[in-house]
C-alpha cells in the first residue's frame, strides 16, 4: 500500500465511455467515406500548382491606373446599391420580426413570418441574385432587390429574438393607460430593442457591402461587376487592384460600425 | 420627458424640442441620402424589364412546377459532396484559426507590436473575401472540384472563427491562469491546463455555429465550379431546365433546415 502514489489525471472530455469510443468510430468512418467518395484528381494538382503559381503572379503588380474609373463607378454603385438596400431591407423587416415574436403574434402570424424568414435565409445571396437578374434584368436595382430579400431573414430573425426577450412589465404597463395597438408597440416594445436594433443595422450594412462584391459576378451591378469583367478579360492586375480595394474598404467600414457600435452601447 | 402647457391643459410628449428638431434632422437627411442613393441606382435600370418582371415571374413558376421529382435521385452525390465541403472545410478553418487566434489575443500574443498585427491582418482578409471569391481563385489553382470548395470554405471560415475565439481568449478569468502559474506550470502548461478548459464552451458553439453556415455557403460555390449543389444548379440553369431547378432549390431549403435543426439539437445538448 505504501508504494502506491496517487497520481492526478485530467477528466477525459466525455464522461460516459461507450459514448466516447462511439463517437470517435462515427467519426472515423465518416471520414473514411468522405475519402472513399471524393474524387480528388491529384494530376490535376500537380499541374495546377505551377499554374497557380503563374496565376497569381499575374496579380502582381495590382494595376489601379488603367481603368481606375471603372474600379471607382463599381465601388459607388457598390455603395448605394448596399445603402439603399439596408434601409429597404429593414424597414421591410420590422413588420416580419414583429410577426416573428411570439409574445406579439398570433399563431398563424407567427408561422407566416418564420416562413418568410426561413425562405429568405436558405438561399445564399448569389442564388438569390440570379433570379431577381433574371427577373428584372442586369444592373444594380437586381442587386438592390437581392440585398433587400435576404437582410429580411438576417434582419428579422435576430430583432424577434430580442423582441422576444423584452421586459413583460415595462410592455404591460402601457397597456395599461389603455393604448391602442400601435402605441403599445412604440412606447412599449420599441425603445427596449432599440439598442439592438441600431446594431443589426451597422452590421447587416457592413454585410450588405460584403456581399455586394459578390452577386456582380452573376449580374447584380456594383463592384462585383467589375471585378468579373477584369476576371473575363484576364485582366489579373486590376482583379488585384478590385480586391485590394474590397478588402480595404471592408476593414474601414467594419471599424468603423464596431466603433460606432461601442459607442452606442 | 417633457410636460408641456397647452392654454389651460398639460399634454405629455415624449421628446423635448430640442430632441424632436433633432430626431427631425435625421430623418430628413437619411431620406434626402436614401433618395439620392435611388436616383442613382434608378438611373442605371432598365425600368422596362423591373415593370415587366412580374409577368416573367408567373412565366417562370409556371415553368418550375411542377418539379421534376424523379431528378432528385441524381443530387444525392452532389448534396452529400456539399455536406463534405461543409464539414471539412469548418474543421480545416477551425483548426487554422485556433493558433492564429492564440497569436492575435492581446494576453496570449507573443508580440503585440509585430505578430499580433500580422494575425489580425490575416483574419480580417480571410473574412472580407466572400467564398464564392475564394472558389473563383481557388478553380483556378487547384482546378473544378470539391477540393477548390473545401479549400475556399476553409479560408473562409479562419476569418470568423479566429475573430470570435481571439475575442473569448481575450475575456478569460485570468485568476485560473494565476493558480495554474503558482504549480509551477510552464508556458505550454498553462495553455493546456489554463487556457484551452476555459474557451473550449466558446470554441465549440463557434464551430457548431460556423458550420451551420458553411452548409448555406457549401452550395453556392459549385456555382463557379467548386463542387457541391452549385455545380448541378448552375448547370441545370444554363440548360433552362426550371423544373430541375425548383428541385433543387426545394433540396438546399430542405438541407439548410435540416443543418439548421441539427445545430439547435447539438448545441442544446452540449450547453
Amino acid at each position: 500500500m505504501k508504494d502506491k502514489k496517487v497520481i492526478w489525471e485530467r477528466k477525459p472530455l466525455i464522461k460516459n465511455k461507450l459514448l466516447r469510443i462511439g463517437l470517435i468510430l462515427l467519426i472515423s468512418t465518416y471520414l473514411l467515406s468522405v475519402f472513399l467518395t471524393t474524387e480528388i484528381d491529384w494530376q490535376r494538382i500537380l499541374e495546377g500548382i505551377p499554374r497557380g503559381k503563374n496565376f497569381i503572379f499575374a496579380f502582381f503588380p495590382p494595376d489601379f491606373i488603367t481603368r481606375s474609373d471603372e474600379i471607382l463607378a463599381g465601388i459607388f454603385e457598390s455603395l448605394w446599391m448596399t445603402i439603399v438596400a439596408t434601409i429597404v431591407g429593414i424597414i421591410i423587416s420590422i413588420p416580419v420580426s414583429l410577426g416573428a415574436a411570439k409574445n406579439i403574434a398570433p399563431k398563424f402570424v407567427y408561422f407566416f413570418s418564420r416562413g418568410i424568414i426561413t425562405l429568405s435565409r436558405s438561399f445564399q445571396e448569389v442564388i438569390l441574385a440570379i433570379f431577381f437578374v433574371k427577373l428584372m434584368g442586369f444592373g444594380p436595382f437586381a442587386g438592390m432587390v437581392t440585398l433587400s430579400f435576404s437582410t429580411i431573414g438576417f434582419f428579422a430573425k435576430l430583432l424577434s429574438e430580442d423582441i422576444e426577450e423584452i421586459s413583460k412589465s415595462q410592455a404591460e404597463a402601457i397597456k395599461s393607460t389603455g393604448s391602442n395597438w400601435f402605441q403599445w408597440i412604440n412606447y412599449g416594445v420599441q425603445p427596449q430593442v432599440m439598442p439592438r436594433f441600431i446594431g443589426l443595422s451597422l452590421y447587416r450594412l457592413d454585410i450588405n457591402f460584403r456581399e455586394s462584391a459578390v452577386i456582380g459576378i452573376v449580374g447584380g451591378g456594383g463592384i462585383g461587376s467589375t471585378l468579373n469583367k477584369a476576371f473575363d478579360r484576364y485582366e489579373f492586375e486590376i482583379a488585384a487592384a478590385v480586391l485590394i480595394v474590397i478588402i480595404s474598404i471592408v476593414m474601414i467600414v467594419e471599424y468603423t460600425s464596431s466603433h460606432l457600435r461601442k459607442l452606442i452601447k | 420627458m417633457p410636460i408641456i402647457k397647452q392654454k389651460d391643459y398639460k399634454t405629455w410628449k415624449k421628446f423635448d424640442r430640442k430632441r424632436d428638431l433633432l430626431n427631425w434632422l435625421c430623418w430628413f437627411l437619411g431620406t434626402l441620402i436614401f433618395s439620392l442613393c435611388f436616383g442613382l441606382i434608378s438611373s442605371n435600370t432598365i425600368w422596362f424589364y423591373v415593370f415587366n418582371s412580374h409577368n416573367e415571374a408567373l412565366d417562370l413558376l409556371g415553368r418550375m412546377i411542377p418539379p421534376e421529382t424523379n431528378y432528385f435521385y441524381t443530387l444525392i452525390k452532389p448534396i452529400w459532396d456539399t455536406l463534405n465541403i461543409a464539414t471539412i472545410g469548418t474543421t480545416i478553418g477551425t483548426l487554422i484559426a485556433i493558433p492564429l487566434a492564440f497569436l492575435s489575443a492581446n494576453n496570449t500574443t507573443p508580440s503585440k507590436k509585430f505578430i499580433r498585427p500580422l494575425a489580425l491582418f490575416c483574419i480580417v482578409s480571410s473574412r472580407s473575401i466572400n467564398s464564392v471569391i475564394w472558389a473563383l481563385l481557388l478553380v483556378a489553382v487547384v482546378g473544378p472540384g470539391v477540393l477548390a470548395g473545401i479549400i475556399a470554405i476553409g479560408l473562409r471560415s479562419i476569418g470568423f472563427c479566429g475573430k470570435l475565439l481571439y475575442e473569448a481568449i481575450e475575456e478569460i478569468d485570468e485568476n485560473q491562469i494565476e493558480a495554474i502559474e503558482a504549480t509551477g506550470a510552464n508556458k505550454a502548461q498553462i495553455m493546456t491546463f489554463g487556457i484551452v478548459p476555459q474557451i473550449l464552451p466558446a470554441f465549440t458553439s463557434i464551430s457548431i455555429y460556423r458550420w451551420d453556415i458553411n452548409i448555406r455557403e457549401a452550395t453556392v460555390v459549385g456555382l463557379v465550379g467548386a463542387g457541391g449543389i452549385g455545380i448541378e444548379l448552375d448547370a441545370q440553369i444554363g440548360d433552362l431546365a426550371w423544373a430541375k431547378v425548383s428541385v433543387i432549390l426545394l433540396v438546399i431549403v430542405v438541407a439548410v433546415v435540416f443543418s439548421e435543426w441539427i445545430t439547435a439539437k447539438i448545441r442544446k445538448a452540449i450547453i
